[in-house]
């Protein structure tokens, strides 16, 4: 086990190398996610908005 | 043809009268080719060795000075509609911009980069390399650098948004340019002339092209 | 070929592209996930050292495909481009911006990366030699000003065009630009440029994580296309709210 996390002496290269590359898809994928919900729910608001404008002229 | 040279003539009379044309750039140039040596040190032989690509990398910054203005000034005070609506075609106004911008900039940087090598201890082999490679070259700059100032043109203070767009296409002129300096001064002959001119032609025959296309597409709102 | 045009065209209505588009994005989320971990328990945990790199090959498996992805993505904004601008499709320029934070973040990563890979082999983070490494801090470049121009101009309509005439020209110029780098670095013979040929036990689990880093951007791509849909009708709604 602590072999493996030595990398053969070049656990100080490859750990960030995978870390930074965990990082930066995770960051990408909840940026991502979270801006479509927010737009998608940004829509949803004002198409209903709309409709109940409507509904009172 | 008569169209073409009276743009050419306007935009290069436009320089001298407003910025002071030539020696805005030329005073650029010598400036910050000081500041290297003050930055560096009086090491003679390392100032020797970087003489080349400090005065490549300033050449290219002394030619950015005037491009941001190159297609701005005109769209602000409507000439550039009057330019597109003339029997000139876009292209053709787009090259002869160009050609304007290298006769004020470029070609005065060629002039003066010899006397800019003394001052930075430029070994004798390195001086007509550096004037010959600053000749060809500086064309792709303007070439290139018209196509940023076209896409940038309606962006207030683009300057620092057009070297970004621009600088990185440049990077070959860039490598080839000191390559050559670098190859004379070693004896390692690369063909950096033939890179370097052959990238340069390819700018500027297919720069006006892209330049134009901006333009077109800014006025067309 | 026509096929391809036909479903082109067909997605080029807005409601279309969002109908189809919903109905792929839990398949591609969840092959990138499936292919995602089996590739990077594959380089992991299955993988033998390199008998000259020892264990330090394992960063080539979220290197490559980082590297691969950021040029991929970059081809693919200048077809975008071209399809915006020659065939005039409308959801070309959507589908240009909302690709170009993930390729300049592949970008980056690809040189962090990569910087690590090398540190062990070259004795710095940084080697000039390394003529791809140096494309791709131009390449980085280019991204950056790429978005920098699509933030820049005001009018969406411009600042497509212009974004799209750029990416054009800097497709035309990267392989120029790469090969410069080559040339330049004819002078300097550093250490080994080369990683050397890929070891048959490599290829399997790095093909996995090329892969499967390809449908994460689709899916990240998709998400960020619907988005940037949502907020123009977003938009258009106030207006409409406003009038």
């Amino acid at each position: 086990m602590a072999d493996f996390f030595a990398m053969g002496n070049y656990a100080v290269y490859v750990w960030p190398a995978y870390a930074a590359t965990a990082v930066v898809l995770v960051v990408a994928i909840l940026s991502s996610l979270r801006a479509h919900a927010k737009a998608r729910e940004n829509v949803r608001r004002l198409e209903m908005e709309i409709g109940e404008g409507d509904k009172t002229t | 043809m008569t169209a073409f040279r009276a743009l050419l003539v306007r935009d290069m009379k436009l320089a001298f009268l407003a910025g002071g044309g030539a020696s805005l750039a030329m005073s650029f140039f010598a400036l910050v080719a000081t500041l290297w040596a003050f930055g560096i040190g009086p090491d003679v032989t390392l100032l020797a060795r970087v003489a080349g690509g400090v005065l490549w990398v300033t050449a290219m910054l002394a030619a950015l000075l005037s491009l941001d203005r190159l297609f701005q000034a005109d769209y602000e005070d409507g000439s550039l509609d009057v330019i597109a609506l003339s029997p000139l075609s876009l292209e053709m106004a787009a090259t002869a911009k160009i050609a304007a911008h290298w006769l004020t900039t470029g070609l005065p940087l060629v002039v003066l980069s010899p006397l800019l090598g003394l001052i930075l201890q430029l070994p004798p082999p390195g001086y007509v390399p550096l004037v010959v490679s600053l000749a060809i070259g500086t064309p792709a700059l303007s070439g290139i650098g018209a196509i940023g100032a076209a896409l940038t043109l309606s962006i207030r203070r683009g300057g620092l948004i057009l070297a970004l767009i621009v600088l990185p296409l440049l990077s070959p002129t860039l490598i080839f340019g000191s390559g050559a300096v670098i190859d004379a001064l070693g004896g390692t002959g690369r063909g950096a002339f033939l890179f370097l001119g052959a990238f340069s032609v390819a700018a500027v025959a297919l720069a006006p092209f892209a330049a134009a296309a901006s333009v077109r597409l800014n006025l067309a709102s | 070929m026509a096929v391809t045009m036909t479903r082109i065209t067909v997605l080029a209505n807005p409601k279309r592209f969002l109908d189809y588009s919903s109905a792929l994005l839990p398949w591609t989320g969840g092959f990138a996930f499936v292919l995602l971990a089996v590739g990077f328990y594959w380089a992991l945990f299955a993988t033998p050292p390199d008998y000259q790199q020892g264990q330090s090959v394992k960063i080539m498996f979220v290197h490559v495909p980082a590297a691969w992805m950021g040029i991929f993505v970059y081809s693919l904004i200048a077809g975008a481009s071209l399809g915006g601008l020659v065939f005039r499709h409308p959801l070309a320029d959507v589908a240009a911006k909302s690709a170009a934070p993930l390729g300049a973040a592949f970008t980056a990563l690809a040189l962090l990366t990569g910087s690590l890979w090398g540190k062990p082999m070259w004795g710095t983070y940084w080697q000039w030699g390394d003529a791809r490494l140096v494309s791709e801090l131009i390449l980085l470049f280019i991204y950056l000003g790429y978005i920098a121009l699509w933030n820049s101009i005001d009018d969406p309509n411009r600042a497509a065009k212009a974004a799209a005439i750029l990416s054009l020209v800097g497709a035309a110029d990267v392989p120029v630009i790469h090969f410069s780098v080559e040339w330049w670095n004819t002078l300097h013979q550093g250490p080994s440029v080369t990683r050397g040929a890929i070891d048959p036990a490599f290829l399997w689990p790095l093909a996995i994580m090329a892969l499967g880093y390809t449908v994460l951007f689709l899916w990240l791509w998709l998400l960020r296309m619907r988005t940037e849909i949502f907020d123009r009708r977003s938009r258009a709604l106030m207006l409409a709210k406003g009038a």
